[in-house]
């Protein structure tokens, strides 16, 4: 009789501790690899936009110009293709799932001033540099014009 | 002769969280035809291929579906390297197989417990859920997430199983074999078991066949199908032999499914004693796909079969997926032919439907 193999694995159920948990009373502990949410150390980021070419469902957003990364929570899959993208590392898939919310909304991250300040700074100073670059040529072709045009009537 | 007629059952089943609709022609008790009607959740994933990148496309095709997900990003990922001549490590060969079997104990599992449910042995149900448990936490410790795993990328796996992780995964599966073996009893000798299942819904291995059915469905009626033969994967290195039925009841299916969970667990055991102990998880790929390729592989349901065509542009020309239960929605129509009424829900619950893939 098979209900006679049962009936013990059943008994001793019934004297065992409950196999669920009662979550969110008692929190739940998240596995190391675990993909809950994706995380941004901002103030690393370049805004060069891969995570943005990468996603396959168009959530994420980057802004330059203002030093913001954007994501829409409701609309991440949690795939981490962004994570392995990103050439700075500064995407991290953290455990932990985001809380539900009665509405949809877009999370923003901005970068700190003095980040934004030094990388102005840095912007400036490049394309100073550029600008200096393009004169000290333009002078050396002009020369080089003005030395060619020279040479004939040698 | 009584009097037919027609009634609607579906989308709503009453076990499975499927929409499968049909439309059962009675009479008296009987029905006489079923007729599908499938499209409730058409969600249109194959077209997306034209807005997004071949690599992007890896992560779509895995959410087809919830339950095989790791197939089907597998399945994908394979057709991809086959057309671009990509030889993939053999350790993630083995991880690849590693995954499949565990995915495939979750979802055998998963449709044991639907199955005890669905002929009122609540119990039995509860505690197969129980075990399915134990590998859902094992996919979710090694890949991250409990079902869908995101682990695949053309050119091989992106996470590595730690030797730690490896002892854990032999150690959970002689808890759960233990467990399964109580349940395995049950199963195959409880009286009010056999009454719900024994001699119902029978097919042959001709009428099998004749309408092309796959997967668990069709080796219950004693075809010997299964795609693992056919060597992706890791599977040429894995000792195993197709288990088959001959009688092609819903017993035989129960039976069929119940010795695979069994095998996927020797299937485990051989994949991490031969595990090779390099490191390398994948190989860098560049380039567009250029070409096309047919890929089958074996989900828990049945054979999945891809079709992947390329144009040498990031975006793929075209990408067809057939699911294991389109193929076998034919099958369950013939089956469905001079059934009582009562018995339907237990029918159609005996081929797993998954509609959301097949629909896609």
């Amino acid at each position: 009789m098979a209900i006679m193999k049962f009936a013990p694995q059943a008994l001793k159920n019934l004297f065992l501790k409950p196999v669920t948990t009662t979550y969110p009373a008692e929190p739940y502990v998240y596995p190391e690899r675990s993909r809950g949410h994706i995380e941004i150390s901002i103030d690393d980021c370049i805004s060069c936009g891969m995570c943005v070419r990468a996603c396959p469902c168009g959530t994420l957003s980057v802004d330059r110009a203002k030093g913001t990364w954007s994501i829409d929570r409701m609309d991440c899959i949690a795939c981490g293709f962004c994570v392995e993208k990103c050439p700075k590392k500064c995407l991290t898939m953290v455990p932990g799932y985001q809380t539900p919310g009665g509405d949809k909304k877009t999370e923003v991250f901005q970068k700190s001033p003095e980040v934004m300040a030094a990388e102005e700074a840095k912007r400036k100073e490049a394309a100073e540099k550029a600008k200096a670059a393009a004169a000290a040529k333009a002078a050396a072709a002009a020369a080089a014009k003005a030395e060619g045009q020279e040479t004939p009537a040698q | 002769m009584g009097k037919r007629s027609v009634i609607p059952y579906g989308p709503q089943h009453p076990v499975l969280p499927e929409p499968v609709h049909i439309d059962l022609v009675v009479e008296d008790e009987r029905v006489v035809e079923a007729i599908p009607s499938i499209g409730f959740i058409h969600r249109g994933l194959e077209s997306l291929v034209d807005r997004r990148d071949f690599n992007q496309m890896t992560y779509v095709a895995e959410r087809t579906c919830g339950i095989c997900s790791f197939q089907h990003g597998m399945g994908y990922c394979e057709a991809v390297e086959h057309i671009m001549g990509v030889e993939v490590p053999d350790r993630a060969k083995f991880l690849r197989t590693l995954w499949a079997e565990t995915s495939r104990m979750h979802s055998h599992l998963l449709w044991l417990g639907l199955l005890a449910d669905g002929f009122g042995f609540e119990n039995l149900f509860y505690q197969c859920w129980r075990v399915r448990e134990k590998v859902l936490d094992i996919q979710e410790m090694t890949a991250g997430g409990r079902l869908i795993f995101s682990v695949n990328k053309v050119g091989g796996v992106l996470k590595d199983v730690t030797d730690d992780q490896l002892k854990f995964i032999l150690a959970t599966m002689d808890e759960v074999e233990a467990e399964l073996k109580v349940i395995k009893e049950t199963f195959f000798e409880d009286y009010s078991v056999k009454s719900r299942l024994v001699g119902v819904g029978v097919l042959t291995a001709e009428q099998i066949n004749a309408l092309g059915a796959v997967g668990p469905f069709a080796r219950a009626s004693g075809v010997n199908v299964d795609m693992r033969k056919l060597g992706y994967a890791a599977y040429p290195h894995i000792d195993f032999e197709p288990i088959t039925s001959n009688d092609g009841d819903c017993y035989a299916r129960c039976y069929v499914r119940m010795m695979e969970v069994f095998q996927s667990i020797d299937i485990i055991r051989q994949v991490i004693a031969k595990m090779p102990a390099e490191k390398d998880l994948a190989v860098a790929v560049k380039g567009n796909p250029d070409g096309e390729y047919f890929m089958r592989v074996e989900q828990p349901r049945g054979e999945a079969f891809y079709y992947v065509k390329g144009n040498g542009t990031p975006n793929l020309e075209r990408m067809r997926i057939r699911t294991p239960t389109f193929a076998n929605i034919p099958g369950l129509c013939e089956m469905l032919k001079n059934t009582e009424l009562a018995d339907i829900g237990l029918l159609i619950l005996t081929i797993d439907p998954c509609i959301s893939c097949t629909e896609r």
